[in-house]
């Protein structure tokens, strides 16, 4: 493996008395989808944009690309492209002219800039509406055209902040096939995201925060067997007095959990048949089963139940 | 630690993009509008009374400055509003704007830093400034040519030129002001009220502050003529803090050649016996006022460098 694309050696921000982010270690690789996980305020933000020198870490350090973000931003900043939380363009100028801008900001002129823009709208697929105001495009739109700046501007690392908050199912599912090709080009993409869904099914490894510190990262199955010790769960819907002592009594299942009405049952193994039999045998009513795999959710959801004031 | 990289990457960029959108906004349009109606009201008015006294004033095109017949006031007098009024439109929104549309945080992104943003929009505002200016300029020259029917004296031309760049200083003033308020808050409707009450401070309740303050941190004894050159002197001083009064008297010595102090400071009668009267040389009028210049452009530095600091300092995150 080479040297990490983005390294962070205890790197630590405080406001006053608050920590944002606390003595963080992070290395991403060349070509990975890595996924920052937490609630919010959990200091995602605050560290991608301490990746990014536009804050300034209290202590520690980061290498992004092989420079000091902090003492070379500009090197930084030319080869990472960052797309924000809800990413904002000049409404009353087109995209064509948004990106324009930005191409002269990068120092790319002329024929060059012109180039770039177009191939770059090509690539998210928007060259039909470059011509007209931002204030026209849908969240949809911009979201592309966030991506298409990244494309233009050539970047090999992307940092997207929350890409796909506010998107609908259908621009979302677009939107994962974009950053899913950009990966297929060997950009490294760096996503945070409270979508536990679409984290996992498109980030390489994940990150999830807690409080300013990464209370666990891996791999999204490394993680489920870590943290769910390799656990199917199981959600029952199931009426009936003394059904969650009976179904926490069959052999193999750890946790027995009431959620939304339902119950969520961590096991083992697929145990649907003994646990409806427990059931049906303490003289419930079983209305729904279903065995769906263990997802990040689960992790997510099992992971900060443990730890304390989780914001 | 030391930073690489030049702090003026992108100052071009950002300037020309600010200035299409400056130039070409509706806001733009409105004051242009307003300004031209105004300079070329108080222009035409007075050059009526102007015209009265061709002959007997060697600088009579200067006259068309600085001449108001009441109620209206000279077109230096309508400059001294409205210049302010302009460099708080075009800065009172230049950088909280960037934060309201969400594009702070990605503009920064881009290989420049900080510093690059906001000297560019810095500039493009006070391009906009000259540009304004310089054509109300010329469009009064040209007015003035035309309805008096004879051309300015170079003497006349240099004098009116240093006005020109004195006001572009003093929109230069303002500029900075607005901008340093649309760093410190965030909704851009909040700077420019802040900008505009320090306007309304400065350009009517200020003379009135003088009078309350002046005779408490010095009182004048009726007795002693040191204590009432005291007394005024130390009015003149806070009067001076006010960028409206450093404004109006460069353009009183820029263009009344006869002016020499009279109306500029304390001179007692002893100091002017033996003075020969008429009108001073350009140079002498240039170093008559230069503090007055400098206090301008101090002013303007101050202001400028704290938006500076404090926008360095600011965090990105919205």
């Amino acid at each position: 493996m080479s040297e990490p694309v983005i390294r962070a050696e205890q790197l630590t921000k405080t406001y006053g008395r608050a920590v944002a982010v606390d003595h963080l270690d992070l290395t991403i690789e060349q070509g990975e989808v890595f996924g920052l996980l937490g609630p919010n305020g959990a200091g995602k933000t605050t560290t991608i944009l301490m990746l990014l020198g536009l804050t300034e870490p209290t202590s520690g350090k980061a290498v992004v690309a092989g420079f000091d973000p902090l003492r070379q931003p500009l090197e930084v900043k030319r080869r990472v492209g960052y797309m924000p939380d809800q990413v904002g363009f000049y409404d009353n100028l087109t995209g064509l002219e948004n990106l324009r801008y930005t191409a002269k900001l990068c120092g790319f002129r002329g024929k060059d800039a012109d180039d770039r823009i177009s191939a770059a709208a090509r690539r998210v697929k928007l060259e039909y509406a470059m011509k007209k105001e931002v204030r026209t495009y849908s969240r949809g739109m911009r979201q592309r055209l966030g991506i298409a700046e990244i494309v233009m501007k050539g970047a090999s690392i992307a940092i997207l902040d929350e890409p796909t908050s506010g998107l609908d199912p259908q621009a979302s599912r677009e939107f994962l096939e974009l950053i899913r090709s950009l990966k297929h080009d060997g950009m490294t993409i760096v996503l945070s995201s409270h979508l536990l869904e679409m984290v996992q099914s498109i980030c390489d490894r994940v990150a999830l925060f807690n409080r300013g510190k990464i209370g666990l990262m891996g791999r999204v199955g490394d993680l489920m067997s870590n943290v769910l010790g390799g656990t199917h769960v199981i959600r029952i819907d199931a009426l009936g007095a003394g059904v969650a002592e009976a179904i926490a009594k069959v052999p193999g299942v750890s946790r027995v959990v009431p959620e939304g009405g339902r119950l969520r049952v961590e096991a083992i193994g697929d145990l649907r048949a003994d646990i409806a039999r427990a059931v049906v045998g303490c003289g419930g009513d079983l209305k729904m089963i279903d065995a769906g795999e263990a997802s990040l959710e689960d992790v997510y959801t099992r992971y900060f139940e443990g730890v304390p004031n989780a914001a | 630690m030391p930073r690489e990289g030049s702090a003026f990457a992108g100052v071009g960029a950002v300037m020309m993009k600010e200035l299409a959108d400056n130039l070409s906004s509706t806001r733009m349009r409105l004051l242009e509008g307003l300004i031209f109606i105004t300079g070329a009201g108080a222009v035409y008015s007075t050059i009526g009374a102007v015209k009265e006294v061709i002959g007997e004033d060697p600088f009579i095109f200067l006259r068309v400055f600085t001449t108001g017949i009441p109620p209206l006031p000279s077109f230096v007098g309508f400059l001294g509003f409205l210049i302010p009024i302009i460099a708080i439109a075009l800065g009172f929104d230049g950088v909280n704007g960037e934060f309201n549309r969400r594009t702070m945080s990605r503009i920064l992104a881009q290989p420049i830093y900080r510093d690059g943003l906001l000297f560019g929009k810095f500039l493009a505002g006070l391009a906009t400034i000259a540009m304004a200016l310089t054509a109300l300029w010329l469009f009064v020259i040209g007015l003035g040519i035309l309805m008096l029917g004879l051309p300015p004296s170079s003497e006349e031309v240099w004098r009116s030129l240093a006005f020109l760049i004195a006001a572009i200083a003093y929109g230069g003033v303002w500029l900075a002001l607005a901008m340093l308020f649309s760093v410190i808050f965030r909704s851009a409707a909040t700077a420019a009220l802040a900008a505009l009450s320090v306007w309304l401070l400065f350009a009517f309740f200020w003379q009135m502050l003088v009078v309350l303050i002046t005779p408490i941190l010095a009182p004048a004894d009726p007795y002693n003529i040191a204590s009432q050159v005291h007394t005024v002197e130390v009015g003149l001083g806070i009067a001076r803090l006010s960028p409206n009064t450093l404004f109006s008297e460069t353009a009183l010595a820029f263009l009344n050649p006869a002016e020499r102090g009279q109306n500029l400071g304390v001179l007692l009668p002893a100091q002017l016996q033996g003075a020969i009267s008429g009108p001073l040389p350009f140079g002498e009028s240039v170093a008559l006022v230069w503090p007055q210049v400098a206090g301008l452009f101090a002013a303007f530095i101050l202001l400028f460098t704290i938006a500076y600091v404090l926008f360095q300092r600011q965090e990105v995150r919205a």
